[in-house]
């Protein structure tokens, strides 16, 4: 598990941001913290279009975690992180399961159109809703750590990175497995694979639930790091378009890429913000066209160009 | 491996280069104020754009020191102040990253304005964290400074309880023999308290009126609402409060007035200020209009020397009347240089917060006391009128506008809107 290249790297990485971090000013800590915690989503992301399958409706679970730690912070009083962690992607992953039965047997547009079609009831039911809030949404209290209340964000940025450095480690193994393998090769040739012995179903319902589980989870640590839901930035179609355009700007070459992504999409928005207020979408835009016509493995494309080495897959 | 580690820490130093170079201080001769407002999507230019200009318009000319009296010195405590615009767009959530990023990244001195009140109810609990003075200018949900005592957020006017109080006092007046009511407001936050407030009002000053059993609440920014009206067309129910606000507002008035609804039914149109000065001619006669407060069309009239100043200097720079959203942001701006004269340009957020808590001063349009929410939350009167196109101008015009003070349409200090009118609006003094 440890002895390749990106796991290696992503060890690395994470001994230096987390060094970094201490002494970092605090909206750069607050950038790698609602980076990576998005990174999560497009993790999961990222294998689904390995398999070729793009969803525009994965708000839904990041939703439902979100929800999750506001909910059980405004019923329950919880604000363990872990549990709040926990319990994100629990429901996420568990919704997610259900719904596969019905996602696995669509492809395309269809796939991606029927996520649509469920985010959007869970964000119409929200929003009609006085009890979830409504438009307002949450807040929600600073979380603790095994019952002890940090005072600054540091504590919790490191636990996003080691969140992060977990998931990414785990997804690269299971990338090596061989039903990790089946990813490219359903994208490739559905019939083959099941010539060879393998349920093409059962393969993408592993990885859907996979994907929502990461997506619940990066729900929750959003939820967390922002100390807000609503449900306009967290359930709404635009999220969903949001986690696939980063998905394509990080690109799916290696399980590094989403975290990289992910990090420059909220430096670059938080500079748009602040340069072009009238025209901010505008420079969003431009960049994603500009990635699909030079860059169409995204920004990892161009590390590994750098890097004057094909990366193993 | 070894190379590409270089090439990427390259990189990463790179980039934090490049970020870490926006972040620089500002000077104290010169201070920013940020303003949010709604740039981009449907509410920009009904709400977002004239909020805006009215912001910098009255900060320009604090700079110049070419406010009337008593505010003709120079600066924001001798400071000139730069507006820093930013999109109020995209939900409560980014804004919440956004607001962490003018305070952490961008160091700016002030935050004055919003317009969502999601927004403003996301952010209060961020402002007093980061300990940052700031005042909300437009939003209206009353829960701000109902719900926790704040120290560095203020807001300069009434809440949402004052729009929708005033409106049924102003109905009681206008049609007592009014029999049934209904409403058709958005189904989120905003609509549903306009709502309760309205009809929690008028059960209690109108108990011989009653609300229809089918009250309408389409999902927000809908756009269409032809089976609502048709349904209260055909409802007994002889008028219709709305706090249809921006794009939704101007959908249901067109719709409606295609189906002849506001010929026969009393609209009550409680944010329909904005829509007087675009609609021109497309706008119904006889609607009860409101502006949230003391501002845009209903005042345009009042001779102060302040008001005067406010709408000439409008309609020269932007070619239209202001509209409530340009006064709201320009009362901001000036409670803004009001608590800087007092603490001086180098205040700290504290100090400014001292220096505005609790006082009262003439505004463009109206007197501002901040006395409700330990001296945080802003009370001023609130008024209707009926609209009537002035067909000699070609424009509309408002008449039999009448004014509620605030001791009359707000609950008195310590009191939750909801309770101080279920329990029958004690201590209002009209």
């Amino acid at each position: 598990m440890f002895n390749d290249k990106t796991a290696k790297f992503l060890l690395l990485a994470a001994i230096v941001i987390c060094v970094g971090g201490a002494f970092a000013p605090n909206w750069i800590v607050n950038q790698f913290m609602f980076g990576f915690s998005r990174a999560l989503a497009i993790l999961g992301l990222m294998v689904l279009w390995r398999t070729g399958l793009v969803s525009f409706g994965h708000a839904f679970y990041f939703g439902l975690g979100a929800y999750a730690v506001a909910i059980l912070d405004s019923e329950f009083g919880v604000s363990d992180v872990f549990l709040r962690l926990l319990a994100g992607a629990v429901v996420a992953g568990f919704a997610g399961f259900l719904i596969g039965f019905i996602m696995r047997n669509y492809r395309d547009i269809f796939f991606a159109m029927l996520n649509t079609a469920i985010s959007m009831v869970l964000f119409g039911i929200v929003v009609k809703t006085e009890s979830l809030g409504s438009t307002d949404g949450f807040a929600i209290s600073m979380s603790t750590i095994l019952g002890f209340a940090p005072e600054t964000k540091y504590p919790m940025f490191v636990i996003i990175m080691l969140v992060g450095l977990t998931a990414a480690l785990l997804v690269n193994f299971y990338l090596k497995t061989t039903f990790g393998k089946l990813t490219t090769a359903i994208r490739d040739n559905e019939i083959r694979v099941e010539y060879l012995g393998f349920s093409v179903a059962h393969a993408i319902h592993l990885k859907y639930t996979i994907s929502t589980i990461l997506a619940g989870g990066a729900g929750a640590l959003m939820a967390m790091s922002l100390g807000q839901v609503d449900p306009e930035s967290m359930i709404n179609w635009t999220v969903s378009g949001e986690l696939v355009f980063v998905t394509i700007l990080a690109g799916p070459g290696n399980v590094i890429a989403p975290f990289i992504g992910s990090l420059v999409f909220e430096i670059l928005r938080t500079y748009a913000f602040e340069l072009a207020p009238q025209a901010w979408q505008l420079i969003m835009g431009a960049t994603f066209l500009t990635i699909i016509f030079f860059l169409p493995g995204g920004i990892w494309s161009l590390i590994e160009k750098l890097g004057g080495k094909k990366n193993e897959r | 491996m070894n190379n590409k580690f270089i090439r990427g820490a390259v990189g990463f130093a790179a980039v934090s280069a490049i970020t870490l170079s926006g972040g620089m201080a500002f000077a104290k001769d010169a201070i920013s104020i940020a303003v949010p407002s709604f740039l981009t999507g449907g509410a920009a230019g009904p709400f977002g754009i004239p909020a805006m200009n009215g912001a910098k318009m009255v900060a320009d000319a604090i700079n110049a020191g070419k406010l009337p009296a008593p505010y003709n010195t120079k600066g924001f405590g001798g400071a000139s102040a730069t507006i820093i615009p930013l999109d109020e767009g995209g939900g409560a959530t980014k804004q919440v990253a956004e607001y962490r990023n003018l305070v952490e990244k961008r160091n700016v001195d002030a935050i004055v304005g919003y317009i969502s009140s999601g927004n403003c109810q996301a952010l209060a609990p961020v402002a007093e964290e980061l300990k940052q003075f700031t005042i909300f200018a437009t939003c209206g949900t009353p829960r701000i400074f109902e719900e926790a005592a704040r120290k560095y957020v203020f807001r300069t006017m009434g809440h949402a309880t004052a729009d929708n109080v005033a409106a049924a006092m102003y109905v009681k007046e206008k049609y007592p023999n009014l029999k049934g009511y209904t409403g058709i407001n958005q189904n989120y936050a905003w609509g549903q308290d306009s709502w309760r407030d309205f009809d929690l009002t008028l059960k209690q000053i109108m108990p011989g009126s009653s609300p229809s059993d089918k009250t309408q609440f389409p999902k927000i920014f809908a756009g269409q609402y032809g089976s609502e009206i048709s349904a209260m067309s055909l409802d007994k129910a002889e008028l219709i409060h709305t706090s249809f606000w921006g794009g939704d507002l101007e959908a249901f008035i067109f719709q409606g007035n295609a189906r002849g609804l506001f010929k026969k039914k009393i609209g009550v149109f409680t944010v329909g200020g904005t829509a007087a000065y675009r609609l021109g001619k497309k706008l119904p006669n006889g609607l009860v209009l409101g502006a949230r407060g003391p501002y845009g069309i209903l005042v345009r009239d009042r001779d102060s020397a302040l008001n005067q100043w406010f709408v000439s200097t409008y309609k020269n720079l932007y070619g239209t009347y202001p509209s409530g959203p340009a006064y709201q942001y320009g009362q901001a701006i000036l409670a803004t240089k009001i608590a800087y004269d007092k603490a001086g340009s180098d205040a700290s957020n504290e100090q400014l917060a001292d220096a505005l808590r609790g006082i009262t001063f003439e505004s463009f349009s109206t007197t501002v006391a901040m006395n409700l929410g330990n001296g945080h939350q802003a009370a001023t009167e609130n008024g209707y009128g009926i609209t009537e196109y002035d067909s000699e101008n070609g424009e509309n015009v408002v008449k039999d506008v009448k004014f509620y003070p605030a001791s009359c349409v707000l609950p008195p200090e310590g009191q939750n809107s909801v309770d101080w009118i279920k329990g029958g609006m004690k201590g209002a003094k009209c």
